[in-house]
């Protein structure tokens, strides 16, 4: 199944489902969370947040982005989801409880992608439409790309509090 | 002394006994989640190598084993300096590393201590090095402590691995160092990660170790990704040295499905 972003909510998104995504997203990590909550406010968009420190040659070529541990971002989840409309949430080995009690408020689900399959997530990176806060680094900074049958993902945390990590 | 290409194979081409550990865990499981990250581990394992790009943007960071031949160690050492800085622009590789406090970013991988080298000496008149990087998602799950002399490594190691849950990667591959001292003991659970996945300890009773180990930790059902299976490890290797009679120093290395090392000789 193909997921058109940015999404509304993710309320329709059942726990083991596969999903792909075509649209815009953006890669935010450990610097990145703890700024963007810090001064308020998020450089782009942030619908759809990637937990990942791509490697990137030239600026422009994205030669691969798989996941990063999302666990170290739970504390970061509600103020995505309130303050800046974050509905999914895209990682690998879950989030904790808390995380998903804020799934159910907002309607937010989280897509797990394969850990350390970079290639295959670079795969589905057409275009790096920009990149801000590039003073935290490469990994750390936030990555505006251009997505296309990015995936395949698999929703392991839904909106109703549901988790495959349990 | 072509170090940029040594890291290049390391980090672009898996190496054939973890790939084919992989094919058999895919084999073997049966949930469809599971497959599915093992179908997708395999699938970037093959793209990788086609494209000749890091299988994991972790990168990680560089780690190296040098069996000293004739060469001289300055030289060594130079060469893979700079073969570090070399191919972090042109493979490339993640700058990954800071200085702990500031947590700046040197921009090429080299910072204090890093890389940071295991150094042996051999009569052999070539040199070995080895390189095996290691990423964060791993190395954030590793476990080290001092146990009473009585304590249980078994559930040390098996608490370790529980912890990580899904963290890591699986299916990881667990490296174990029994006794020494504290910091001899993670020596040897990271050496541990450089014996091929079918190897045994060559004492009966840290092999017999191992292989309860692996069934134990495959027991646990984290599987591929954390996300339910039957293989969580693909292999358990345990070393171990003599230690004091008070103490039982224990070391979990974890090393993620891209197990990611290779050898060239000089």
């Amino acid at each position: 199944m193909n997921i058109e972003l940015p999404i509304k909510d993710a309320r329709d998104l059942k726990l083991g489902d596969i999903v792909t995504l075509t649209g815009e997203l953006i890669t935010m990590r450990d610097r990145a969370s703890k700024r963007a909550v810090e001064n308020g406010e998020v450089p782009a968009p942030a619908h759809t947040v990637y937990h990942c420190g791509p490697l990137v040659k030239n600026g422009s070529l994205v030669v691969s982005a798989g996941p990063t541990t999302s666990a170290r971002l739970d504390e970061y989840t509600r103020t995505m989801a309130e303050k800046f409309g974050t509905r999914l949430f895209i990682g690998k080995g879950g989030m904790n409880a808390t995380s998903s009690e804020v799934f159910e408020e907002f309607g937010c689900a989280y897509l797990a992608f394969t850990g350390g399959a970079g290639a295959l997530a670079a795969r589905g990176i057409k275009e790096v439409k920009a990149v801000h806060w590039e003073d935290l680094g490469m990994a750390e900074a936030v990555w505006q790309f251009r997505v296309e049958d990015f995936g395949p993902l698999v929703v392991a945390m839904d909106a109703k509090g549901g988790s495959l990590y349990k | 002394m072509n170090v940029t290409k040594l890291i290049k194979k390391a980090v672009v081409d898996l190496p054939e006994e973890v790939e084919a550990a992989l094919r058999n865990a895919y084999e073997r499981e049966e949930g469809e989640t599971a497959r599915l990250q093992l179908k997708n581990i395999l699938e970037n394992v093959e793209l990788a190598r086609e494209s000749q790009v890091p299988m994991c943007q972790d990168t990680g960071i560089p780690i190296f084993f040098v069996r000293l031949g004739d060469a001289k160690k300055e030289d060594v050492e130079k060469a893979i300096i700079e073969g570090v800085r070399e191919a972090t622009k042109s493979v490339p590789l993640r700058p990954n590393v800071v200085d702990p406090l500031s947590r700046k970013n040197s921009g090429d991988n080299i910072g204090t201590g890093i890389p940071h080298i295991y150094w042996s000496t051999s009569d052999d008149v070539h040199t070995y090095v080895t390189y095996m990087p290691k990423g964060a998602g791993s190395e954030n799950a590793s476990a080290a402590g001092m146990l009473n002399p009585t304590g249980s490594v078994k559930d040390f190691v098996l608490d370790a691995v529980e912890m990580a849950g899904g963290r890591p990667c699986p299916p990881i591959i667990v490296g174990v160092g029994i006794g020494g001292t504290m910091d001899t003991s993670t020596m040897l659970a990271k050496k541990a990660l450089l014996r091929p996945l079918d190897s045994r300890n060559p004492d009966e009773a840290y092999a017999k170790l191992e292989d309860e180990l692996l069934k134990e930790i495959n027991g646990l059902g984290i599987g591929p990704m954390g996300l339910g299976g039957k293989t969580t490890a693909l292999g358990v290797n345990v070393e171990y040295a003599a230690c004091h009679t008070a103490t039982l120093p224990v070391a979990v290395n974890i090393q993620c499905w891209a197990h990611r090392h290779h050898t060239m000789r000089f």
